[in-house]
């Protein structure tokens, strides 16, 4: 609606010749100026700006609707009340269903955590009819660190849902429905997000993935500030596509390394707590999530997988949904499988924390082995 | 007082800077007709420019009576009897409603900043549904408007927070009339939910457009209390490359937002996002959206972590003391912290 133009607005015709004749053409010029800057420009007086501004705004503001309207319209329209469910049973009850339709779901966690089993998982489930739970729908997977492997996605899709898997050619046809992108810029991205925005409404495109959104951007741009430049448009433009195609939009973010004088405090802490010197117990207790505090306010649900004392956590870190809950996890062949459906609540910022402790190299090492095993057999 | 200053268009006011009228002193002593000759204007324009200079001339007649000097003026005693009875809107946390000296203040606008995940949207969504506690139990008994920029309005959290408040309120009517005839609580969630005004703001032009529509709006819809601004700092710091242009629009969206408080007696609450500053070779956080910003809000919170806990702190007012209280997010929504002594909550 910012860029209608001025002359379809119902204006009477004189008010409407003097704004074209100063070159603002559309509502979006028209809104950014103030009444002051345009009285100057149009040469007008401030009843016939006040005026027209307020029938411009009436015009361009987005419709009202009330709360109310807006359960009915998921209950009606929307398939699990606007949920993809993941089938954890303790997390989608902590998310009102499962991961939300219409915002952005985030993944942060160190390297081989289990990101990307959580988010092959979700493109099965996605895929699947909707008498099984699923979407019945396709998704498209955007996956820049080529993380991507089909023959893991089988093996989850015949571990979790073996009636549907093993029946002829059912394999295929779910496998089929996801389409794995390789963008390797940039711009390429935005390339392929205006060309997801077409397809989502010609196909039945019922979920996104992009594996990671933080290879992207922290390949190309080494400072602090153009990165966020950078972000800005991507995060508008991928919320405003999941928000009118209604779908869940799930992105994986990584992790960096914390600077020892980086901010945690406002003025006002900083006079108090002196006095008390923070000591970091380990090394691995200063990861933060990357991309910075700007993108973190643009996700609305953060999910934080971690491991502490050898185990593995899967934390709701940021939601408006839930309170800051941790369910311990771990990682078989039908993919992430909750060990407590029952969530240990978390008081205070160690829901933000990311650990990395006690998987140490052997565990890796056994795992390995014992993934090397089952390849063998199958 | 100089003509520059005369809501007028440019042309008009050059005319009469060029006619010699320099001053508004000068104008109000011409005639319609002498003023029309002057600069070339029809006798009606020239009328409406006399009725604008004459305007602010009261200011210089001397004037004994108690009656206001200035039309739209009001004396200092007139508002002290009327803060007496301002309205305030609790938070749902008996510690937060005490150093806020009730709650959210209506006629005023309040900016509440924190990091991410500090349950900005949570304390929206509880006074979106606090503002409609019916007045038999302490509450405004109106309606909520709330404006979302980053699309964290979850209609689901609505009504959890919403059902946690009726059975608060069923509660505190069992507790003050268990001598009498239980009342019943009416409310439905569905009434609450009805009663909140939801527009979803794509753009910062959206941004300005809507509060420039609400003027319209809230004297369509009676009964608003409050309006939530979730967050104001959204479009305007992702899209903007011109900051001088920001700052401009920003100041005018909070002009109109406080012309909105007073004139409708309602409360707005704006949420602000936080940013990196630094200072002295340290980074600090901040507030986002810069140091002209931090004018527009009348009372600034803001919300951090002390040590376990959520803690808010009044960062600017003008009316209350630096105060710091602790609060929670549960499933019933924004409370005391579980730390504190088990109170029982009055609403």
């Amino acid at each position: 609606m910012a860029n209608k133009l001025i002359n379809q607005m119902g204006l009477p015709k004189s008010i409407v010749n003097i704004f074209t004749a100063r070159n603002i053409i559309t509502a979006k010029d028209a809104l950014s100026h103030t009444e002051f800057e345009l009285m100057e420009l149009l040469d007008v007086g401030k009843e016939e700006v006040t005026s027209a501004m307020a029938h411009v705004s009436e015009v361009v503001c987005p419709p009202c609707q009330t709360a109310l309207l807006l359960l009915e319209q998921r209950v009606l329209n929307e398939s699990l009340a606007g949920h993809l469910s993941t089938r954890l049973k303790g997390l989608d009850e902590a998310l009102c269903g499962g991961i939300p339709f219409g915002v952005l779901t985030e993944l942060v966690g160190p390297a081989g955590i289990g990101k990307t089993q959580f988010c092959l998982k979700l493109s099965l489930l996605a895929s699947l009819p909707t008498n099984c739970g699923g979407l019945d729908g396709r998704v498209i997977y955007i996956d820049v660190e080529s993380k991507f492997r089909s023959k893991r996605l089988i093996e989850i899709g015949i571990n979790s849902f073996p009636e549907i898997f093993l029946k002829k050619g059912m394999a295929q046809e779910m496998a089929g429905r996801i389409l794995i992108l390789h963008p390797t810029s940039l711009s390429e991205f935005a390339e392929s997000l205006h060309q997801i925005r077409v397809s989502l409404l010609q196909q039945q495109v019922k979920l996104l993935i992009i594996d990671s959104m933080a290879a992207l951007v922290l390949g190309e741009h080494d400072s602090e500030a153009s990165r966020q430049q950078a972000l800005g448009w991507h995060v508008s433009f991928i919320k405003s596509l999941a928000e009118f195609s209604r779908i869940p939009v799930v992105l994986t973010n990584q992790v960096r390394s914390q600077i020892g004088d980086e901010s945690r405090m406002y003025s006002f802490q900083a006079q108090s707590h002196s006095i008390i010197k923070d000591n970091p117990a380990t090394y691995d207790s200063h990861l933060v999530a990357a991309l910075g505090i700007n993108w973190a306010h643009a996700v609305t649900i953060r999910l934080v997988l971690e491991a502490r004392s050898g185990q593995r956590f899967i934390k709701l870190a940021k939601s408006p949904i839930s309170a800051p809950l941790a369910f311990p996890f771990k990682i078989t062949s039908s993919g992430l499988v909750l060990l407590d459906d029952e969530g240990i609540e978390m008081k205070g910022p160690e829901i933000n924390t990311i650990h990395c402790q006690g998987l140490s190299l052997s565990t890796l090492a056994v795992s390995s082995a014992e993934y090397i095993l089952r390849t063998k057999n199958a | 007082m100089e003509v520059g200053m005369l809501p007028i268009s440019a042309s008009k006011r050059g005319k009469l800077l060029a006619a010699g009228y320099t001053t508004l002193d000068a104008i109000a002593r011409a005639s319609p007709t002498h003023l029309a000759r002057d600069i070339d204007v029809s006798e009606s324009e020239a009328t409406e420019i006399l009725n604008l200079a004459s305007k602010p001339s009261a200011l210089e007649r001397p004037n004994g009576s108690h009656t206001a000097v200035v039309g739209g003026g009001q004396t200092a005693w007139d508002m002290l009897n009327d803060e007496k009875f301002s309205s305030y809107i609790t938070t749902s946390c008996a510690d937060l409603d005490n150093i806020l000296g009730g709650g959210i203040k209506c006629k005023e606008v309040t900016e509440i900043g924190g990091v991410p995940g500090i349950g900005k949207t949570q304390i929206g969504i509880q006074l979106a549904v606090n503002v409609q506690i019916p007045q038999e139990y302490g509450g405004l008994g109106g309606k909520a408007i709330y404006i979302d920029t980053e699309g964290s309005f979850m209609v689901e959290r609505v009504l959890q927070i919403a059902e946690a408040c009726i059975e608060d309120m069923a509660e505190y009517s069992r507790h003050f009339h268990k001598d009498f005839q239980a009342c019943d609580v009416k409310m439905h969630p569905n009434n609450i939910l009805e009663n909140i005004f939801y527009f979803r703001v794509c753009s910062y032009t959206e941004q300005i457009a809507l509060i420039n529509y609400l003027d319209k709006f809230i004297t369509e819809n009676k009964d608003v209390k409050i309006l939530i601004v979730d967050s104001v700092t959204f479009h305007f710091r992702q899209d903007f490359d011109d900051m001088a242009l920001r700052t401009r629009l920003l100041s005018e969206m909070a002009l109109k937002l406080m012309k909105l408080a007073k004139k409708f007696r309602l409360a707005v609450v704006m949420f602000n996002q936080v940013t990196t500053k630094h200072i002295e070779g340290s980074f600090q956080l901040t507030l986002a959206l810069g140091d002209s910003w931090s004018h527009s809000c009348t009372n600034r919170i803001i919300l951090f972590w002390n040590g376990n806990e959520r803690h808010a702190f009044i960062d600017k007012s003008p009316s209350l003391k630096s105060a710091s209280a602790p609060y929670s997010v549960t499933t019933r929504g924004i409370r005391n912290s579980t730390s504190s002594c088990k109170r029982i909550k009055m609403m």
